[in-house]
């Protein structure tokens, strides 16, 4: 009996085995897009800056946009910020922020201290829309026609080299 | 011609290691004495081959050979020469080729310091690490071999080091941390030479604990290394961010702690083997697991390594092969006699066992908090676990810890009486109330949180001078009777204290760090925490590889004084168009003045962030005491005693038995070899 005991460690171990050979070859920057070429999920969720205001998937229509998932709790999107406020700012592109499993407080300090690049920002205090869109962490930004489809996913961090060589070229083919 | 002499050198340094594992093995075996012997000169010639390729690849970054792909991948002609010595380690190949290079000069070093050994131990010892060599050789050789050419045509000039990469920081951290790393897998190889052996005493924990203490003395430096740089590297302040590649170190770092109380257990008092051994296994796969997850791609991270499936692949067969049949092994093998040593529950045995349950919670904690969202990934969930997660764990485990803590410094192996046990809490609980009380309102709001950081803090603080107090009693003055305490006691206090001291660094940085973001333009005052910051002006400079605009900030206190100047600075890297942030930090005891530049908002105006940290070096602080308190107890001449004994026993046999016995087991109790 208790050296059955002594097996159990081999057990675990196969286990986690079992379970990072399915995992592999799956490179989460290449997630597949449950919504791809999808419209935006509907969902009602209240606005950052005013609890009251509600915000829909009709708010994300009309041009193309993208929609960047972030939280005070994440490194990276620190990182991302400063490149955000510079494709709202200097490229007037449209961003609509997606304030993801955060606190309200929290995040209108971030966004009053390195200032604001959202042009509408939602936000998902549980994480409802998040799960809708398949949302795996943060930060993550959509690309979303003027349609208000889905048409692009990316994990990670946008800087200048994600922007040039993958958004941008993926908005200009539809943007007009 | 440099490059091929490289590649030469790391197939025959494969080759040693390949008869490394089989000769010696086979020798044990087959008790057959010249066989076993080979394990030493196999070390030697290993490691002297893999220094040989590792030597070949720095001098292909200083020559600049960008025909090599990985010098023009990660080097460029204009970098200072002592960041082309680095951006060896600087990606993926070439940091495993550290790795191997560390890995075969520890498996030299046990070659070297086992005299006292026997020689079937020795022989397992060095096959056992011989094979994880030859795993992470094939590794390199198969998938990621740095020598590997562009031919015909290659470019003029490399495309330049992350700069974040350029950085003292990063010439350190890596070797530091690998040492670490690497140094487990010493510990896991006298664990399965025990098994193997089915010699799992007394002796083998001896045997053990140096190396094991040392390789987390290493671990401890690189984790802290990598938080410092983190700190005044990325330009925001922060430390430690719960990225999975630092849990990655952190893992084994927490199990290793574990390891080496337990050692101690099985040491003086031969019981909890079987876990010490299970202890050591999981140490070791913790740190493969690290490898396999940082370079598999599975998880993502700003620890960016060139990951691909194959890579991750092999990573993972190595990882089944190694660790199953070390989990085979131990299964079968471990030994499951009750052992007959009682002892009560106030005993030493106990308070270490605590220490050990508590610890591999945290190391599941961390487990479960990176391996979560692959788990719920593929049952179709998708989920992510941030630091509010491995906050609030943290939060809960590391009190009670420490509150445990400090009353087993004062437990005795088998059982303590009440009233030594417990005779110094009154105190230590009564003086650390009003001291968590007053830290925290000097530095401003009374916080929970922070009211709890500081008592367990001080905690461990008094119970560790109390506890010094009491054992540098002495005829003489105190201070002789502390010089007579043993290096391993010395080592001990100065590691408990170190606990503490990041504690208090933790907490009161956390909570009472002042950062403001700011618009600045010369002559721009701004103010925090009674300092004032005045941008007089920025200017262009210009580095081997970078421009970059540089600020010139004077900081004043509120009593008119000038602090300092700090130059903080916006660099772009010719090379790759990168944008960096080089903060400008006055460091200080007892706070830190850090100022970085944002964005360029016209017009001669920058935002910049000024922030006040008030004891963030005593987390780093705190991590030097631990390793030097490592390094302390490792240096304590009761693991050298044994050697001299063996060399001198025909004369001097009785004299040095009875010198070993009082020098090994001051307590009398346990069992020896």
């Amino acid at each position: 009996m208790k050296r059955a005991l002594l097996f159990l460690p081999l057990v675990l171990g196969a286990g986690l085995f079992f379970l990072f050979n399915q995992m592999l070859g799956h490179d989460p920057s290449e997630l597949q897009l449950a919504r791809k070429d999808q419209p935006v999920p509907v969902f009602s969720l209240p606005d950052l800056h005013q609890p009251d205001k509600l915000i829909t998937e009709a708010d994300l229509k009309g041009r193309p946009m993208l929609v960047n998932v972030w939280a005070t709790w994440c490194p990276s999107c620190r990182v991302e910020h400063p490149y955000l406020l510079k494709l709202a700012r200097e490229y007037g592109v449209t961003i609509v922020g997606l304030n993801y499993k955060d606190e309200r407080e929290a995040a209108l300090r971030w966004l009053v201290e390195l200032e604001d690049p959202y042009a509408i920002s939602v936000f998902d205090e549980e994480g409802r829309l998040g799960l809708d869109l398949g949302v795996y962490g943060a930060p993550e930004t959509y690309v979303i026609d003027a349609g208000g489809v889905i048409r692009y996913r990316h994990v990670g961090v946008v800087d200048e080299k994600v922007w040039q060589t993958v958004l941008a070229p993926l908005i200009e083919s539809f943007g007009s | 011609m440099i490059a091929e002499i490289g590649h030469f050198a790391l197939i025959l340094s494969f080759c040693f290691s390949l008869l490394l594992t089989v000769v010696p093995l086979l020798g044990a075996w087959w008790r057959d004495p010249l066989w076993m012997g080979v394990a030493r000169p196999l070390a030697m010639g290993q490691l002297v081959m893999v220094l040989a390729a590792f030597v070949a690849l720095t001098a292909n970054f200083l020559l600049d050979d960008f025909s090599v792909q990985y010098v023009a991948n990660h080097s460029n002609s204009l970098m200072p020469w002592y960041y082309k010595v680095s951006a060896v380690w600087g990606g993926h190949e070439g940091s495993l080729l550290l790795w191997v290079l560390i890995l075969g000069g520890w498996t030299a070093a046990v070659a070297k310091f086992s005299k006292q050994l026997p020689l079937d131990m020795v022989a397992r010892v060095l096959g056992v690490l011989g094979f994880v060599n030859v795993g992470f050789m094939l590794f390199i050789l198969l998938t990621s071999n740095p020598f590997n050419r562009f031919l015909p045509n290659w470019p003029q000039d490399g495309s330049d080091l992350n700069p974040l990469l350029q950085d003292f920081g990063l010439i350190v951290h890596p070797p530091m941390l690998y040492m670490g790393y690497v140094g487990f897998s010493v510990a896991f190889a006298f664990a399965i030479a025990a098994l193997l052996g089915g010699r799992l005493d007394a002796a083998w924990a001896r045997w053990s604990r140096p190396w094991t203490t040392v390789a987390w003395s290493f671990m401890t430096a690189g984790i802290a290394l990598g938080s410092w740089w983190a700190y005044y590297e990325l330009g925001w302040g922060g430390w430690w961010f719960w990225d999975p590649v630092e849990n990655a170190s952190l893992m084994p770092w927490l199990a290793g702690t574990a390891l080496m109380h337990s050692l101690a257990v099985t040491e003086k008092r031969g019981v909890f083997k079987s876990w010490t051994v299970l202890l050591a296994i999981f140490t070791f796969s913790l740190s493969l697991l690290g490898t396999f997850l940082v370079r598999s791609g599975i998880l993502t991270s700003v620890h960016a390594f060139a990951s691909d499936p194959e890579r991750g692949q092999f990573v993972l067969m190595f990882l089944l092969i190694t660790i199953g049949s070390s989990l085979a092994l131990y299964a079968l093998r471990a030994p499951v006699v009750k052992s007959r040593i009682g002892f009560t529950e106030r005993s030493r045995e106990i308070f270490l066992l605590l220490n050990n349950i508590l610890f591999v919670v945290a190391t599941l904690t961390v487990l479960g908090g990176t391996l979560f969202p692959l788990g719920a990934e593929y049952f179709g969930y998708e989920v992510s676990v941030g630091a509010p997660y491995f906050n609030l764990m943290f939060a809960f485990l590391v009190p009670v810890l420490v509150l445990i803590m400090g009353v087993g410094v004062y437990s005795n192996w088998k059982d303590t009486r009440p009233k030594v046990l417990f005779s110094r809490v009154p105190v230590m609980a009564l003086v650390s109330l009003p001291v968590a009380l007053v830290v925290p309102w000097l530095y401003g709001e009374v916080a929970l949180l922070a009211v709890v950081g500081t008592y367990i803090a001080s905690w461990l603080i008094l119970a560790t001078f109390l506890d010094v107090w009491k054992k540098s009693a002495s005829k003489q003055s105190r201070w002789s009777g502390w010089l007579k305490t043993s290096r391993s006691f010395k080592g001990m206090v100065a590691g408990h204290l170190g606990i503490a001291i990041t504690i208090l660094g933790a907490t009161i940085t956390s909570h009472y760090s002042e950062e403001k973001d700011v618009r600045m333009e010369a002559g721009t005052v701004a103010e925090i925490a009674g300092f004032q910051f005045k941008l007089l002006g920025i200017e262009g400079v210009r580095g081997p590889n970078y421009v970059s605009d540089q600020a010139h900030v004077t900081i004043t206190s509120s009593s008119g004084d000038i602090v300092t100047t700090l130059h903080p600075e916006k660099r772009r890297y010719l090379v790759s168009g990168d944008v960096m942030t080089e903060a400008g930090i006055d460091a200080g005891l007892f706070r830190d003045l850090y100022i970085s530049m944002g964005e360029h908002l016209g017009d001669g105006a920058w935002a910049m962030r000024v922030q006040y940290k008030p004891l963030v070096r005593w987390l780093w602080l705190g991590a030097v005491f631990m390793s030097v308190g490592g390094l302390l107890a490792v240096a304590d001449p009761r693991y050298r005693v044994k050697l001299k004994q063996r060399r001198q026993q025909p004369e001097v046999n009785t004299r040095l038995e009875e010198a070993s016995t009082s020098a090994v087991m001051p307590d009398g109790g346990g069992s020896t070899a």
